[in-house]
């Protein structure tokens, strides 16, 4: 029961609120000393497992090009263009890319989307200034909920989409499983058993972004009649 | 032929930029404490692989202590103005799209077609890690592209870089340590101590019971471990296997696809599963940390309910 003291660090940690990464080191070194392994050997052995996780940081590596393209007025341009098509909502566009993230993480592209290379620079102003266009200037923890739900729609597409690929991550580890306690199974029959998952969350997550955008009207002030859209400079889509 | 290290030395040739960008920032009162951040970072990057295990431990640890110690400082004021940026805009047009759409095209043509270039017998790219190699070359296509459109100044990519990098902050390491927290937890045994508490607790003698447990269990094991990789084989291996597949004849394969995928219900709503969850907080510079979890919950728990009553359905169809 000993190891588990690691666990009630996490959770104390978090709902102290301290910092994350001081409550995660700390609980698995007091994880290790619990097991009973000295403390040379569980620093090391987080270090050995840090440096073998470092493949999850590669996505940084799209940040000084998205740092330049956000100087040269990318976020604006997403803003321009979703003003432009009078249909998009925040709900809609989201659904929209909820939709292309599943089929094409189904296709095993997972890398195609995320919240670096997507959704900040991309999605979440484009979804920011459809409500926008629609409702007027917005106040501040209006942006915030809208951008979280960019976040959102790019989470929930890649996890209920990427376990109809059958050469991912999760699938080869549930083969490896079963295969370990000598029990054999097709990747294809476990791909095919995500697909009822898969549009249950489509049907799901995308009634909730559709409610989104009656419940952003509702919330919107009736005064916002000045159209943030007015200040920009109006070009050609060819400039 | 490239491997991830190639990757890895471009990761930490960058985070060695950004560090030095900070240091040489006299603007900012967090230069030291920010360029030691990224810096240890950087080195984990660049030499990771050959150290010892312990001197990587340590070097996290600093990390950690420059952090709770030092306090990281966020992002450096906006150099530009809306206003540059809104005629810059115009000024582009669509075209300022191309880079950024670079990233997932080349991604894409790489993934599908480096694995079969073959060069004297030796693949081009080690044929384990296409996407992620892939999705590294793709971000230097990208920049490549945008420094040859844009033509900023020689430092201009590596100083946005850091702009973006600081507002992210230690959040961009949280990933990794998760990862090496489950790494303790595995060695530590957490899992199978889990697994016999549910069995003897928990009541199982229904069919529907056990594939609830096996859910729910999947999906709260998730919600510590910040990983449903994690959670997998301690709960199939403690109630998936021995009660719904074996003691109730439910079908392996349907258990373990709907049992990896309540696991995933699990990952929405914790911020265990930092780099879903609390990076893009940080990235998109939403001020409450759980503002994503919070829109994530609702789907997660219909999904839990979805995925058990699916579970339910077919595992025990004939």
């Amino acid at each position: 029961m000993l190891p588990l003291i690691g666990i009630l660090v996490v959770v104390a940690g978090f709902g102290l609120r301290l910092n994350p990464l001081l409550v995660v080191t700390t609980a698995a070194v007091v994880t290790g000393l619990a097991a009973g392994h000295a403390i040379l050997d569980v620093i090391a052995a987080f270090g050995k497992a840090f440096v073998e996780s470092r493949s999850v940081a590669i996505v940084w590596l799209a940040l000084p090009v998205i740092g330049l393209l956000e100087r040269a007025g990318l976020k604006e341009r997403a803003r321009i263009v979703i003003a432009r098509i009078s249909v998009a909502t925040t709900g809609r566009l989201l659904l929209a890319y909820l939709g292309v993230r599943q089929v094409t993480s189904a296709l095993g592209l997972t890398s195609l989307g995320g919240h670096a290379q997507m959704v900040r620079p991309l999605i979440a102003p484009m979804a920011e200034a459809a409500a926008e266009h629609r409702l007027g200037e917005l106040p501040d923890a209006t942006r915030y909920r809208i951008r979280a739900h960019a976040a959102a729609a790019d989470n929930v597409g890649v996890f209920f989409g990427e376990d109809i690929f059958i050469a991912i991550g999760s699938i080869l580890l549930i083969r490896g499983f079963l295969d370990q306690n000598g029990i054999h199974v097709e990747p294809t029959a476990l791909a095919v058993w995500a697909v009822p998952p898969a549009i249950c969350a489509l049907v799901i997550h995308g009634a909730r972004l559709l409610m989104l955008d009656r419940s952003l009207t509702r919330t919107a002030t009736p005064v916002a009649t000045e159209h943030s859209m007015a200040a920009l400079p109006q070009d050609d889509l060819v400039s | 032929m490239i491997t991830l290290e190639f990757v890895y030395a471009l990761m930490g040739v960058m985070l060695a930029g950004i560090a030095i960008v900070n240091l040489r920032d006299s603007t900012s009162a967090k230069r030291y404490v920010n360029a030691a951040f990224w810096g240890l970072y950087s080195v984990t990057f660049l030499a990771g692989s050959h150290l010892p295990n312990l001197l990587n431990g340590l070097i996290v640890i600093a990390m950690v202590l420059v952090t709770t110690i030092g306090k990281l400082g966020g992002a450096p004021a906006e150099q530009s103005t809306r206003a540059e940026r809104e005629a810059s805009a115009a000024a582009w047009g669509n075209r300022l799209f191309v880079p950024a759409l670079t990233i997932p095209a080349v991604t894409l043509l790489g993934t599908l077609t480096l694995k079969y270039i073959v060069i004297r017998g030796t693949p081009l790219v080690d044929p384990k890690q296409v996407t992620l190699i892939s999705l590294g070359l793709a971000t230097v296509v990208a920049l490549i592209v945008g420094v040859v459109m844009l033509r900023p100044a020689a430092s201009g990519p590596i100083v946005e870089a850091r702009r973006l990098m600081d507002a992210v902050g230690w959040a961009a390491v949280l990933p990794q340590t998760l990862a090496a927290l489950g790494a303790m937890f595995a060695l530590a045994g957490v899992g199978p101590i889990i697994a016999g508490i549910v069995q003897r607790w928990i009541p199982l003698d229904t069919p529907i019971a056990a594939v609830t447990a096996y859910t729910l269990g999947m999906a709260l094991f998730t919600v510590i471990m910040g990983n449903a990789f994690a959670a997998f084989p301690v709960m199939t291996a403690g109630i998936g296997l021995p009660l719904v597949v074996n003691h109730f004849g439910g079908n392996v394969t349907v258990a373990a696809a709907v049992g990896m995928l309540s696991g995933f219900c699990g990952t929405l709503m914790t911020p265990m599963a930092a780099n879903f969850n609390i990076v893009p907080v940080a990235l998109l510079e939403i001020p409450d940390e759980y503002a994503v979890i919070r829109a994530q919950i609702p789907t997660a728990l219909l999904m839990l309910v979805a995925n058990t009553a699916i579970m339910y359905l077919f595992v025990f169809h004939k």
